[in-house]
């Protein structure tokens, strides 16, 4: 196997060889590399195919702009999609294989798909697999196979998440020569700190730099610093960290990765952490990428940018080409030049779009042997998994066109810089309009909308020396703006000056062929989108930036744009005849770079901690007697106790039957409790419900609706009078919260005047409700001080006693038509009290039961479910209630239940449906229509809200919101169930039992 | 997310807030006399403000007081925050 790791030191450890695994082969690295240079050590660089022509792809970057060098990590729990080669830190171990390739990387069938490339335009997906429409599904299918990145986990996520919250005074994002210095700076004048990079290391660019500070190289200045840092009590140093969301009021969210560079036997703790931060001041340090250039085949394994070559040289010895071209179109490349020629390696020659571009680096080269070809391009490159060979042209004065001869130069990489986009991704996310540099050739930070401003290379400032000073600038204005004060003892540190020469913008290379002909010249390599393809969709009429992005996929996947957008804008420009900054760019929004799922979850991710979970005193002992539990917002109730062989519909039938011949008795606890007191509170009660309360006698009961004011239902239940100016009010188990904040608004903004206190008490009570006709044996057995007689204790009463010494309230009211006592104490004591009812009625063969048999018990009396059987578009007419609503005072809803379209004919209306054939049960939800024969589609009339079997009356029940449905009494009206069945139903009141109301009142 | 300032807890996090929408709507009290139109005014309309916008919002995780700020629906700037019952700032109205 060919090493290409170079002599050199790099910031590679080589006592710690690593072995990992890449597409099944083993190979080795060392501890500092990142998978993509251990990958380039071994000679690695075929590493990806690409996503819609599935052409061979190499490493093109370094950092969290890689396009191409996306991986697969891990397998099974453990794998990590599509994550980037350039950022992956190498562990002992690690498994790695290519993305969007089938069978395999070296032979991929679709590759075929390249071949066809011109057949398959921007729009193509569009164009082609519109018709017939029924056919998008397989069609769908099979695209996404062929075009997808990664592969989601299956299994779920072994791993910890964490969160954190931190307030700063200056936040500083990026950790190279800007970052290092503004931390440096705002840390020695006191300020609390955070630095945050998204490398191991801190140092940025210096990391790789041949440059000197102080006289020193610059990786020690780096170090120094660093150790200066962490050695502040007040400056936090969070290295592995993106800054991915710049948000509103300086919030910055920020992803901490703990562990993905340890072996996976060694990650212990949280695999990341996400941190929220707020800071008083920002400085964004964030650096700039540098462009490609578009040529043909600019796509080729052996095609890098500039800086990268001299990145993985440097940082990490390793020779990612042994004879080099370069093709730039300013002076950074030169750099790169002088790095590879310090490493030993072969630069044939520099092709420059300049004419005579002659900074002081270009005479050392050419002192060298190094070939300076300028005023030229490089129109194509020969090879197709790796280089051979370049072939260059020179430009015609103006150049915009190629002239002359094609010259062919032997090479097995070219590096090239298409000039430096500046990060500004944070800067436009915190409202910053990004504004076009021409000198400069890129987009700057626009005017900061919010507390920051950006320092170094993502200020479009490219070199050390400015770079430091624009930091140390930044750091001291964004700590003074803190109130602290400038040290006057810091220095800048002392770097040689260098002299760049002026960029010249190069946005598509001139060809020998015509506008869109010849082989690709490829714009954004991850979504697969060419030149042609930009200027395709201007022609075809897409002069909005944001539209030819949708239109042909540009500046999509995990890069978002960051090799490609800036290209592609200019040629859009360019197409439409436009300057760029009339093109503008598209939004940058979050993330930067991609953020895991589980880092936005957290500790959230499922189990246990996905959400509070509420029970009531006597959960153990539901859970001990084998109660199922339905969640009824965040509360466990029982639903039903299935004894042993029992299915569900058994277990019901069995306790309807039991509460309604002898006794039951279900856990009410959950039902929403607010006591309401001050000297309004009549009043009060009055506005928010529909009926009358100031004549309620103390110690008795009403039961009272709740509109919204558009007149429609939203809540009801029972309140008791307990005092003169004092009553107690029940609402519905997902109502307590919404209801309680509905009364406090109210109270508040409308109707300050009216001395009212509102108390929530849902907890601090345990219900138990005891239903049936032998309740009142058992209730009375169990509390003492109350007269049960039936005229001293009526019905719709309330009662004070005490159940084993202890306060209690019995209130006589029923949900069931049953005669039914609800007895509520401290919850503290909720499990003795039940203990004791259980007791009490165990020679009544007592038999708790669940919500779905109080469900079937309360649906045979016609009672409704609020949010089950209305929906916020019902009233109390429509639910033939009118007894309950008020005709002489205001309440809150009451004007509405007036508008035109609550009055008109037709409404649907609450009804009840009994099934033809008694034993159907009918879905609920299920559609109602008055012909199922109707050509379809068929007229729908109404839907089914509520539907069981009902043991005590042998056959089958439903309520139904029917239009006109209380004027339908008696008419058959139809069920098409999903099956193709149709199940036929008589309309009926929806009072199935004990119409007269007979059995509550004994 | 915003920093929100109530008037009586101070500045804290936006997630600790409910939003209450437009602010200073009064409820009619002759609602009875109110045509569907008039009524629906009252129920439905609500103004869609480009620019400073004065509109409820409750402490629901903290003292749960209903209050009502003045904010810059663009730059999402709270340039004023008061108790209910309150004037709006000088020259302030969410006029129809």
């Amino acid at each position: 196997m060919k090493n290409n790791r170079l002599q050199g030191e790099g910031r590679i450890n080589r006592n710690r060889p690593l072995n990992f695994i890449f597409n099944g082969k083993s190979y080795q690295g060392f501890e500092g590399d990142t998978l993509a240079s251990a990958l380039l050590a071994n000679d690695v660089h075929l590493v990806a195919r690409s996503w819609k022509y599935h052409r061979p792809r190499g490493i093109l970057g370094s950092g969290a702009e890689e396009p191409n060098a996306i991986v697969q990590l891990e397998k099974g729990r453990l794998t990590v999609p599509n994550a980037r080669a350039t950022q992956v830190e190498l562990y002992e171990g690690l498994q790695a294989s290519s993305v969007n390739c089938w069978p395999g990387l070296e032979f991929d069938f679709l590759s075929i798909n390249s071949l066809f490339s011109r057949l398959m335009p921007s729009g193509f997906y569009y164009k082609t697999f519109m018709w017939p429409k029924k056919l998008w599904m397989s069609y769908e299918h099979v695209i996404r196979k062929a075009s997808g990145l990664g592969v989601s986990p299956e299994l779920p996520d072994p791993d910890r998440y964490e969160k954190t919250y931190a307030h700063c005074d200056v936040l500083i994002i990026g950790a190279g020569p800007a970052g290092l210095m503004a931390a440096l700076a705002a840390g020695k004048m006191s300020a609390r700190v955070m630095l945050v990079d998204e490398q191991s290391e801190f140092g940025g660019s210096m990391l790789h730099s041949n440059e000197t500070i102080n006289g020193q190289p610059a990786q020690d200045w780096v170090s120094d610093t660093c150790e200066e840092l962490a050695s502040m009590q007040e400056v936090k140093l969070l290295p592995r960290s993106s800054a991915f969301g710049y948000h509103d009021y300086n919030f910055v969210t920020i992803n901490e990765r703990l562990t993905d560079h340890l072996p996976t036997g060694q990650k212990t703790g949280g695999r990341e952490r996400l941190w929220k931060v707020r800071a008083k001041q920002v400085v964004l340090a964030t650096g700039a990428l540098e462009r490609p250039l578009v040529f043909a085949n600019n796509d080729r394994p052996g095609v890098m940018l500039s800086s990268a070559v001299m990145q993985y040289v440097n940082r990490y010895a390793v020779a990612v080409g042994q004879e080099i071209v370069i093709f730039t179109n300013n002076d950074s490349a030169y750099e790169t030049a002088m790095t590879l020629l310090e490493a030993g390696l072969k630069v044939i020659a520099i092709i420059d779009n300049r004419i005579n571009p002659g900074s002081s680096m270009a005479d050392q080269l050419r002192s060298e042997g190094v070939k300076i070809i300028d005023q030229s391009v490089v129109v194509d490159v020969k090879g197709s998994k790796r280089i051979n060979a370049v072939q260059v042209m020179s430009l015609q004065p103006g150049g915009d066109k190629v002239t002359g001869s094609v010259q062919t130069i032997a090479c097995d990489l070219l590096a090239m810089s298409g000039g430096w986009s500046p990060v500004i991704h944070l800067s436009s996310q915190s409202g910053a309009k990004a504004c076009w540099d021409d000198e400069k050739a890129c987009f700057l930070p626009g005017v900061p909308i919010q507390h920051e401003r950006s320092a170094g290379a993502s200020n479009g400032c490219f070199d050390l020396k400015n770079c430091l000073s624009e930091g140390m600038l930044a750091g001291n204005e964004a700590a003074q703006q803190c109130g602290f004060e400038v040290d006057a003892s810091i220095q800048l540190p002392v770097v040689n000056e260098v002299i760049f020469n002026r960029i010249k913008p190069l946005w598509l290379v001139p060809s020998m062929f015509k506008a869109g002909r010849g082989p690709k010249q490829f714009v954004d390599m991850q979504n697969d989108v060419a030149a042609s393809d930009i200027m395709l969709a201007a022609r075809e009429g897409y002069h909005s930036v944001e539209h030819v992005k949708r239109y042909t996929a540009l500046g999509f996947g995990t890069d978002q744009g960051k090799i490609g957008n800036i290209n592609g804008m200019a040629i859009l420009a360019q197409s439409l005849q436009q300057n760029i900054s009339e093109t503008g760019t598209t939004t940058f929004r979050p993330n930067y770079t991609p953020v895991t799922i589980g880092s936005i979850a957290g500790m959230n991710l499922g189990g246990e901690l996905f959400e509070p979970v509420r029970k009531t005193a006597m959960h153990g002992w539901h859970k001990q007697e084998g109660a199922e539990f339905e969640n009824v917002g965040q509360w466990k109730r029982p639903w039903y106790y299935p004894r042993a062989g029992e299915s569900m519909l058994d277990a019901v039938n069995r306790e309807c039957l039991a509460t309604r011949n002898s006794v039951g008795i279900i856990d009410a606890s959950t039902l929403g409790k607010i006591i309401i007191e001050g000297k309004d509170s009549g009043e009060f009660l009055n506005r928010l419900y529909t009926n009358a309360w100031k004549k309620l006698d103390i110690n008795k009961a009403r039961y009272g609706f709740m509109l919204g004011e558009d007149g429609m239902v939203m809540d009801d239940g029972v309140t008791i009078r307990l005092e003169e100016n004092k009553y107690f009010m029940h609402t519905t188990t997902g109502g307590a919260a919404p209801v309680f904040s509905w009364m406090e608004r109210w109270l508040q903004t409308e109707w300050p005047e009216l001395e009212v206190f509102l108390t929530s008490v849902t907890d601090h009570w345990a219900t138990a409700a005891v239903v049936g006709p032998n309740s009142r044996k058992v209730v009375s057995a169990v509390c003492e001080g109350i007269d049960f007689d039936a005229q001293a204790f009526p019905f719709m009463s309330s009662r004070e006693g005490l159940v084993n010494g202890i306060e209690a309230r019995i209130n006589r009211i029923s949900f069931s038509g049953e005669l039914a006592y609800e007895v509520n104490v401290p919850a503290n004591y909720g499990l003795q009290m039940w203990e004791s009812l259980m007791a009490a009625g165990e020679q009544y063969d007592i038999t708790p039961y669940g919500t779905e048999s109080m469900h079937v018990l309360r649906a045979e009396k016609g009672y409704v479910i609020v949010g089950q059987d209305t929906d916020g578009s019902v009233t109390p007419v429509d639910l033939g209630m009118d007894w309950v609503v008020s005709k002489v005072k205001d309440f809150i809803g009451r004007r509405s239940l007036y508008r035109e379209d609550c009055v008109r004919e037709g409404r649907k209306q609450l009804v009840g449906l009994l099934t033809l054939n008694g034993s159907d049960v009918l879905p609920e939800g299920g559609q109602i229509v008055e012909d199922p024969n109707a050509s379809i589609p068929i007229p729908m009339i109404g839907h089914v809200t509520s539907s069981y079997y009902s043991a005590n009356l042998g056959y089958s029940i439903a309520m139904a919101l029917v239009k006109g449905g209380l004027s339908r009494m008696g008419e058959t009206v139809h069920i098409p169930l999903a099956d193709g069945k149709v199940i036929a139903a008589k309309i009926s009141s929806s009072i199935f039992y004990d119409a007269d109301g007979e059995k509550q009142n004994v | 997310m915003l920093q929100i300032p109530c008037p009586w807890c101070g500045i804290r996090d936006e997630s600790e807030f409910s939003y209450g929408g437009e602010a200073h709507i009064t409820r009619p009290l002759n609602s009875e006399n109110l045509t569907d139109e008039e009524w629906a005014d009252y129920l439905f309309m609500r103004k869609n403000t480009r620019g400073a916008f004065l509109e409820q919002w409750q402490h629901a995780q903290g003292c749960r007081r209903w209050f009502n700020i003045q904010r810059d629906t663009v730059s999402y700037k709270i340039s004023a925050s008061y108790k209910v019952g309150e004037q709006p700032p000088q020259g302030m109205g969410n006029e129809k």
